[in-house]
């Protein structure tokens, strides 16, 4: 997995509440059986007119906001479907970094294990950074996980929280799989334990 | 004695594997539902790594989503190539890593959250996965079932495991019994427009009370079914007599002594007296009416009596300009009446709304009426059980006779990824899960309903109260 360390960019505005993961990439996208390519239909039926040309007025179609790294995002963002098609085509479209409230929980889950790191925020700093966004060109944000910290194009500072396992793994670039293969000797106990309390739920 | 514990407590502390000193958890995992649309890169990631399933045994593989549901089409090649890739790279996978399939030709494929209980799979007190979200059916067997992303359904795949951290536990109380006309989808809509969207994001809601006791388990499955749409990581209701009852005799559950073994396990999981909630909602079921919503939320959710909503009238700005928008995409008025929505098209099945009983509360409103003139409605059974199930009861002929089509088993117009779907501007009353913008075909407009409102909408060519049929 890409490490994350800092990202400095133009914040896309994006206050809608509730955008949900058909919105992110809809579902007749999800037909591929490849990670890459998708962040061209990222957002697509707001991006896009029925014949696929650009809709002039969506924030990634004007001049200030064609290849952001930031997004800032309404509440509750990645509401509905697990597609994990969702951070796929956030991060192939180039994105790297998402500053919200909430965040649904199967699409924050799976932003960490595509390099890309949503960060939940009071609602004032988000509003803030929202304004930020709107501004557009030359109005850069940084995003330091390291140091847990958002700069606002002014300088102002603000401080975020992460659970420190999923930092870890992003400051790392760290595969999950890789780790837990390396605790099989804790789920071979467990399977041992659990094969005698519960057979049934094991093949003879 | 031990603190009183949830339902969830006791499920989450009997899969813990190990628990790191940051309090991140490995959790063992019982059962995993894998599908053709989610596991392509699960599976070549393995590849690229070298890694194998650790347990065939507890994971089974079906095509869902992507299936035609004309009658007969299965049997040819599916059309859309990109879908013919996407389970034809199922089928290799399942194969080279020996999986168990049920292939489309076989009369138990179907919709995974369906053929899981369907075929005993799902079992009070275990853990299943799937990378899909309404995996949260399953918590309708006091199962802790939750919806994942491909690269955790790789992690599944390779160790039987996810990296977690525990959620918090809500309560939704149901006290009292349904009023007549009213079933599991009225009630699952209510608790999401009362609740919200968000209203159980981080948690895991437990359904307690009468109300919930009193709905069989297909019942209990639309209920679970959509707490995703509340945000929620997960559903349980606790499982009891008609739990064991629907269990007893499936092809994977227990048999003989380790029947009454499990048995005597699954008592003990339903929550502890006094066992504490760090949320409670409490909903009177004399509260519930036969829902609809209007929106592209499912939180968009009214009694059939109930009109539009007005922008106006809300203070909360970001909630202001979602309904407006949401009003203007559903090409509605403001203070419009529910019931004086026309629509077009019907879609009767889903993981939400696809079983034997939905089928026959659809029949139960269509005999003897017909599906008025212009509206497509279509009943796609959510199995082959369920659709051979039907047939033998003649539900198929009513329907039929009453002018819906009766379709072959799959996740249908759900989500628009096979054939089925709705044009630009097309409206449709769907007892499925979704009304987002979009989701049932670009520019399709939806409004959720349960099966005997959809059958109303049918054949009254509108959103009806099906308490008001002739």
């Amino acid at each position: 997995m890409r490490k994350f360390e800092t990202v400095t960019s133009v914040g896309a505005p994006l206050p809608e509440i509730n955008i949900d993961t058909d919105k992110i990439i809809p579902a007749r996208f999800l037909r591929t059986i490849e990670r890459k390519g998708l962040g061209r239909h990222l957002f697509n039926d707001m991006r896009y007119d029925s014949e696929g040309n650009e809709n002039p007025d969506f924030v990634l179609n004007r001049p200030a906001w064609r290849s952001v790294g930031i997004l800032v995002v309404g509440d509750n963002f990645g509401c509905g479907s697990s597609r994990e098609h969702a951070p796929w085509a956030l991060a192939d479209y180039g994105v790297r970094a998402i500053l919200g409230t909430d965040f649904a929980d199967i699409f924050y889950n799976n932003s960490f294990k595509n390099g890309l790191l949503p960060i939940k925020l009071p609602a004032a700093d988000r509003d803030k950074l929202m304004e930020d966004a709107e501004r557009g060109e030359n109005a850069r944000i940084t995003v330091d996980l390291e140091n847990q910290i958002i700069t606002r194009p002014d300088g102002e500072e603000i401080t975020f929280e992460i659970d420190p396992f999923r930092k870890h793994c992003l400051l790392n670039g760290l595969d999950d799989i890789g780790m837990t293969m390396e605790r099989v000797a804790s789920i071979d106990s467990f399977e041992a334990a659990d094969r005698i309390a519960r057979p049934w739920l094991y093949a003879e | 004695m031990s603190e009183p514990r949830t339902l969830f407590d006791k499920i989450w502390a009997s899969h813990l594997v190990d628990t790191q000193e940051d309090g991140t958890c490995l959790i063992y995992i019982d059962r995993h539902l894998v599908h053709e649309v989610t596991s392509p890169q699960a599976f070549a990631g393995l590849r690229a790594t070298g890694r194998g399933v650790r347990r065939p045994d507890a994971t089974i593989a079906v095509a869902d989503h992507n299936i035609p549901t004309v009658p007969g089409a299965r049997h040819g090649v599916i059309e859309n190539e990109e879908s013919r890739i996407q389970v034809e790279t199922l089928e290799r996978n399942i194969a080279e890593f020996g999986v168990p399939y049920y292939p489309i030709e076989d009369v138990r494929q179907g919709i995974v959250h369906i053929i899981g209980p369907e075929q005993g799979m799902t079992q009070p007190g275990t853990t299943v996965v799937c990378g899909d979200s309404h995996t949260s059916t399953h918590g309708a067997f006091g199962a802790l079932a939750f919806g994942i992303g491909t690269s955790e359904v790789e992690h599944v795949l390779a160790t039987q495991t996810l990296i977690q951290r525990p959620a918090r536990n809500m309560q939704v109380d149901i006290e009292g019994a349904l009023p007549p006309g009213c079933t599991a989808k009225d009630l699952i809509l209510a608790i999401i427009g009362r609740i919200g969207t968000a209203g159980g994001t981080g948690h895991v809601i437990e359904y307690t009370g009468q109300a919930i006791r009193d709905l069989s388990m297909e019942g209990r499955m639309t209920v679970c079914n959509m707490s995703i749409e509340a945000g929620a990581r997960a559903g349980l209701i606790a499982p009891d007599d008609i739990t064991f009852g629907y269990l007893k005799g499936r092809p994977h559950a227990p048999k003989g002594a380790a029947w009454d073994a499990a048995v005597a396990v699954w008592k003990r999981l339903p929550s502890d007296p006094g066992a504490v909630y760090d949320k409670v909602v409490r909903i009177p079921a004399g509260e519930i009416a036969p829902y609809v919503t209007w929106g592209t939320s499912p939180q968009d959710a009214l009694p059939i009596t109930a009109s539009v909503p007005n922008p106006a009238d809300i203070e909360d700005d970001d909630r202001r300009r979602a309904v407006q928008r949401s009003i203007e995409y559903m090409g509605l008025s403001a203070g419009q009446p529910l019931q004086a929505i026309a629509i077009d098209t019907v879609f009767i099945g889903s993981c939400t709304n696809g079983r034997i009983e939905d089928i026959r509360a659809a029949a139960a409103v269509a005999e003897g009426r017909r599906v008025a003139n212009g509206v497509r409605a279509l009943v796609v059974p959510g199995s082959g059980l369920v659709k051979e199930q039907a047939e033998e009861e003649g539900l198929d002929r009513i329907l039929v006779e009453a002018g819906f089509e009766w379709r072959d088993p799959g996740c249908s117009m759900c989500l628009a990824m096979n054939d089925d779907r709705l044009a630009p501007g097309e409206r449709s009353a769907s007892t499925s899960n979704r009304n987002f913008e979009g989701r049932q075909g670009p520019g399709g407009r939806t409004h959720l309903v349960s099966p005997a409102m959809a059958a109303a909408a049918a054949v009254t060519g509108r959103l009806a109260d099906l308490r008001d049929l002739d």
